[in-house]
């Protein structure tokens, strides 16, 4: 687990547009791509309450994030910035194959 | 544990390569869930607490698996047996007792309470078989395997059949019969035979650009009833979406969608068609289709009562909202609306007149929207026999209704089965009006009830002029299929 006192935390918002919402796939493509980072990634539906861990497909698919919903993304850690990047562009161009 | 755990992870990866494809995909997310920090560290706290690995592991996998279980999502439930699947291997692996991979013969009819997808893959199904399942979800992850692989398969089952030496299974009918006599044996190869080759053939004509009959192009476009629908491995070859119904929205939540839910449904769905056709049409509530404070409560006879477009005029409010994401829908690819349960020219002006005020408001507040064409589902009767009154951009003949309309019997009625025939010369007559009328005023005019779906009825709807059918996805194949042979000069098959 990464240091946070030595970043600063970024963030991002982005609408979840896959036909059938967080499900196997896209989530798998999610977790893959988050643990490409070395950063602390945490993402939620926005709204809910807890954070949770980007990088844990049981979670993600947990999470039970619909078709339409918006995904917070935030991030600590050395990369923290290029990994919501990475990751906002992973969800808003519909998780296309080969990416993450 | 660890060792269990790549081992396990080795094992799936290698069923996957040898798959390849769908399967390879579905078993990737085991292979994630191996990968999963969160989860494994939790068995290993459990296992640092003096809990045996087996049971540590067992106990996290079922808790996960009960969550899916009780999820409402359907989707998330069918999931529940990928996570069983991976629950048994690592569990068998961790007690040594994984043993032979199961030996089944080629050929034969698997029965079991589930299956999981990695067991599927191991049963070599080369020479046929089929899948009988006590449980099971047509959603599953092993029913999209046996699906593309074209293995029949019947789930919910409920109880375990006695064993037999020879058992039917047949996918279509949805039935498991054991120890038939040779007579249905008989039956049952010959049927195999021809819906095999029908089979084979239909899926090949699929590729093919586009159907035609007599020289004429034949548009095949799909009905969805949600979103989900689209996945379908056959959607990709249709020319368009003829006609999405919206009442999905409208279940399964207390309150009424706002704009942005139904603005990201239909969004989802121009973006999957690109630049080809997409229909949707406007709620069809009430009738046999009650919606909590929308339709009219304790109407003696619903379906002839306020539904359709009656009831969005009559509630202006909630039509408004779904007019503003149609709108700005409109925008965003090949946007066609239609409304439902029209009698009255003045009826499509009322509607029209709404979504017209919508998109100027939009407009005004510096909103990208715009109006799309506007068109009318053809289904009761006055208006297919008065269709040339109505100002319509294209009109698309709902045969269900119309057919239980013209023939005062109601469709949910068994007793008036033999009576509900679509293809009575009433109701052709009024599909031949309508396609007759499209033909002189330049607009289209296309089917989208059951019987476009149903090859029997194929030869009559030709005759009628109709050169447009929305069908379901499952349907597709085999209706392109029926036009060609028909074309060709052949029957129905």
């Amino acid at each position: 687990m990464l240091d946070r006192a030595d970043g600063q935390i970024f963030t991002g918002n982005v609408r979840l547009v896959h036909a059938v919402g967080m499900h196997a796939r896209p989530a798998v493509k999610l977790t893959k791509l988050a643990k490409k980072f070395q950063a602390q990634i945490s993402v939620r539906v926005a709204g809910a309450g807890e954070w949770i861990n980007a990088k844990s497909v049981a979670k993600i698919m947990a999470m039970r994030a619909a078709h339409g919903s918006t995904i917070e993304i935030k991030a600590s850690g050395s990369d923290a910035e290029a990994a919501v990047a990475a990751l906002v562009d992973l969800v808003a161009s519909d998780f296309p194959d080969g990416a993450g | 544990m660890r060792k269990a755990i790549d081992l396990a992870s080795g094992q799936i990866a290698d069923l996957a390569a040898s798959a390849g494809g769908e399967a390879a995909q579905i078993l990737e997310f085991q292979v994630a869930l191996l990968e999963d920090e969160d989860l494994i560290e939790a068995i290993f706290a459990s296992i640092g607490e003096g809990r045996p690995a087996d049971v540590a592991w067992r106990s996290t996998l079922d808790e996960q698996i009960a969550e899916y279980n009780s999820a409402a999502d359907e989707y998330l439930q069918a999931r529940s047996s990928d996570l069983a699947d991976l629950r048994d291997r690592v569990v068998h692996i961790l007690r040594g007792d994984e043993g032979e991979p199961l030996k089944i013969p080629s050929g034969g009819v698997v029965c079991a309470d589930d299956l999981p997808p990695s067991r599927f893959l191991e049963i070599d199904w080369s020479g046929g078989g089929g899948l009988a399942l006590l449980h099971g979800s047509p959603t599953s992850h092993v029913a999209m395997l046996a699906r593309a692989r074209g293995i029949p398969m019947v789930v919910q089952l409920g109880a375990i059949p006695d064993a037999g030496a020879t058992a039917l299974l047949d996918g279509e009918g949805a039935t498991l019969e054991l120890d038939p006599s040779a007579e249905q044996v008989r039956i049952f190869e010959k049927r195999r035979e021809s819906h095999r080759k029908s089979r084979a053939s239909a899926r090949a004509i699929l590729r093919r650009p586009t159907a035609s009959w007599r020289g004429e192009h034949i548009k095949l476009l799909i009905n969805i009833q949600r979103v989900d629908d689209l996945e379908h491995a056959d959607a990709q070859y249709a020319d368009g979406i003829g006609l999405m119904r919206t009442e999905f929205l409208l279940a399964g939540h207390s309150e009424l969608p706002d704009e942005e839910t139904q603005f990201q449904a239909y969004d989802a769905v121009l973006r999957w068609a690109g630049q080809r056709p997409v229909t949707i049409r406007t709620f069809d509530a009430g009738g046999d289709k009650p919606v909590p404070s929308f339709t009219f409560d304790g109407e003696p006879n619903p379906f002839l009562g306020v539904r359709g477009l009656r009831l969005c005029l009559a509630r202006p409010e909630i039509f408004a909202v779904q007019l503003r994401a149609l709108a700005r829908a409109a925008v965003r690819g090949n946007l066609k609306v239609m409304f439902p349960m029209v009698t009255q020219a003045d009826e499509l002006e009322a509607g029209r007149k709404l979504f017209a005020d919508v998109v100027q408001r939009l407009q005004a507040d510096g909103i990208a929207a715009m109006l799309p064409e506007l068109g009318i589902m053809v289904e009761v009767p006055a208006a297919a026999l008065a269709v040339s009154s109505f100002k319509a951009s294209f009109f698309s003949i709902g045969s269900n209704d119309l057919a239980q309309y013209v023939l005062a019997c109601d469709r949910s009625n068994g007793a008036l089965a033999p009576l509900m025939d679509p293809l009575h010369p009433a109701v052709l007559e009024l599909i031949s009006r309508t396609a007759e009328h499209g033909r002189r005023a330049g607009v289209s005019v296309s089917l989208c009830g059951d019987m476009a779906g149903d090859p029997r009825c194929l030869p009559a709807l030709m005759n009628c002029g109709l050169r447009e059918l929305s069908v379901n996805a499952s349907a597709l194949a085999q209706i392109k299929q029926t036009i060609d042979r028909l074309s060709s000069g052949g029957g129905v098959g």
